[in-house]
């Protein structure tokens, strides 16, 4: 079978839609276009009773009662709704959000901008594995603190995170626990009681459902959570967001939890063999190989795997026909190497040569064996042309160098 | 990001790659730039010493496809020229060259530099007050 170029594999970023969601969504894209909040006629009536239909599917997919589902526009707005939203309702409580510091940026730059508001944020460190410390996550609760946020899994590294002892540790402390689970929703199993779990982020085109639709779980018994809206307006949403509801795009994020709930046992050991497939060739072929993060406790469809002696970017732009993405800071906005990488304490020069293969529902053998030699091939090549990789075999320690910065 | 055709050419085709000896009284050696900070240039040149004129210039480097470029296209620029023209190298004619983005123009800047330092070694090594350079002269 020819192999069909581009190759996509970078499904952290985002997924193509199923096309059973696609299927799902269009009567709803076309005879079906009633808002949901019309009461009093039957166009009303088919757009909520799909919407029901879709937040009992996520419902289910993470072990929620469909009342608790809030639809938003996707994780960002989940994300912000959850820390603005309980930072505004509990500041009686008190004034202090722990989160980690390689949240993703619609975490960190919200606690940014709750810190300008006077609350205070502890950012906590994790280890080379790319996890949290326990003891120190139980050492910074303090009588003043209101919410934990932890993601479950991490966007880069694809590292999972002990969120079951988190919850229950912010259970016994009586602290809420938001965990942004947009990696993970649909890839492993998430459930929000055995979890404890009192807010829960997701995105529609993480788990192969449509752009521009996410949901945020918000637990109403044990203990009862409400979030402060952060849009003004109609009141949907039980009042926490406003704003005339998606209809066909949260039919297309239920559909897309249907297929994950169902599919994923099966994915995650077909999709895990991929990733590791891609991992042993890489590491049996190259030397000065490294993955980032533990291999312990990792989503089945994330390699993070630096080449040392090789740019990130230059290494893209030899595989330009495999669509990754690189920890490197050419290939940023802020021309700042990633700092989940560096939160690893790895050092800059493995992030610059870092690469993130993101492996998904519709990656085939054939792509890996394919994005395999590639990438031993452009390796092999940029080495030849790099005076690091030539220094290290004439047995200098590049760390003991002088290095001329700029 | 579009990378333009030049680049993409260097890129695919480096010019001059490899190494001379570092310890040759005619090769000068420029190594700039840091890995932390994602771009490592090293640049060569060899002078023939009765004429001024470099005879040959290799490079390798560790950094993004422009700045393998910048340092190929440094390299063909370097051949041919005296040692006091090369120094007359700026590095806005690598950006109007390769058609260099904004954000890529600091490779253009490492490689002047990466020059700079390449023809600075070799002074050094052949100036007067240079024992070793004395000795040649002898």
């Amino acid at each position: 079978m020819a192999i069909k170029l581009p190759i996509y594999m970078d499904y952290h970023a985002t997924t193509p839609l199923d096309p059973r969601v696609l299927e799902a969504m269009m009567p709803y894209l076309t005879t079906k276009f009633g808002n949901a909040a019309s009461r009093n006629h039957s166009f009303g009536w088919e757009a909520e009773e799909a919407v029901e239909t879709a937040r009992k599917q996520i419902g289910d997919l993470v072990g929620a009662n469909a009342k608790e589902i809030i639809f938003t526009s996707g994780a960002t707005e989940s994300n912000n709704l959850a820390l603005k939203g309980v930072a505004e309702m509990y500041s009686e409580r008190g004034n202090h959000i722990i989160t980690a510091a390689t949240e993703h940026k619609a975490i960190l730059d919200t606690c940014k901008r709750l810190e300008k508001h006077g609350y205070r944020i502890t950012y906590l460190p994790v280890t080379a594995s790319g996890l949290i410390d326990l003891d120190m996550l139980r050492e910074s609760i303090t009588d003043r603190t209101i919410l934990v946020s932890i993601m479950y899994a991490n966007n880069e590294i694809g590292v999972i995170q002990p969120v079951a002892e988190i919850g229950k540790i912010c259970k016994q402390k009586g602290v809420l626990f938001h965990c942004d689970g947009v990696q993970a929703v649909g890839k492993v199993p998430v459930n929000v009681i055995q979890d404890n779990i009192d807010l829960l982020s997701l995105s529609g085109h993480k788990l192969y459902g449509p752009k521009g639709v996410g949901a945020l779980y918000v637990r109403r018994r044990n203990p009862r959570v409400q979030v402060t809206a952060q849009m003004d307006g109609g009141g949907h949403e039980r009042g926490m967001r406003s704003g005339t509801l998606n209809v066909p795009g949260i039919v297309g994020l239920g559909e897309a939890c249907a297929l994950c709930r169902k599919e994923m046992a099966e994915e995650s050991v077909r999709v895990g063999a991929l990733r590791d497939k891609l991992k042993d060739r890489l590491t049996a072929q190259l030397d000065e190989v490294y993955v980032n993060g533990t291999m312990e406790s990792r989503l089945p469809n994330n390699l993070n795997i630096s080449f040392a002696f090789v740019e990130g970017e230059s290494l893209l732009m030899g595989i330009n026909d495999v669509a990754v993405s690189s920890g490197s800071a050419c290939t940023s906005a802020t021309l700042e190497p990633s700092y989940v990488l560096k939160a690893l304490g790895a050092g800059d020069d493995i992030a610059h040569s870092s690469i993130r293969f993101g492996l998904g529902r519709f990656t085939t053998e054939e792509e890996v064996d394919y994005v395999a030699e590639k990438v031993v091939t452009v390796v092999r090549k940029l080495r030849e042309l790099s005076p690091l990789y030539e220094m290290f075999k004439d047995g200098v320690d590049l760390s003991k160098v002088q290095w001329a910065a700029h | 990001m579009a990378y333009s055709n030049k680049v993409l050419d260097h890129y695919n085709n480096p010019r001059n790659v490899g190494a001379l000896d570092r310890n040759d009284q005619q090769v000068g050696t420029g190594m700039v730039g840091a890995p932390e900070c994602g771009d490592v240039m090293k640049l060569q040149v060899k002078v023939n010493p009765e004429t001024g004129i470099i005879e040959d210039a290799k490079f390798k480097t560790f950094g993004c496809g422009s700045a393998i470029a910048s340092s190929s296209l440094a390299t063909e620029m370097l051949k041919g020229k005296t040692v006091d023209e090369a120094l007359e190298i700026k590095n806005t004619v690598i950006v109007n060259e390769l058609a260099l983005p904004p954000v890529k123009i600091h490779c253009s800047v490492l490689a002047e530099d990466a020059i700079k330092a390449a023809i600075a070694d070799y002074k050094k090594k052949n100036s007067v007050g240079n024992p070793a350079a004395a000795q040649v002269a002898q």
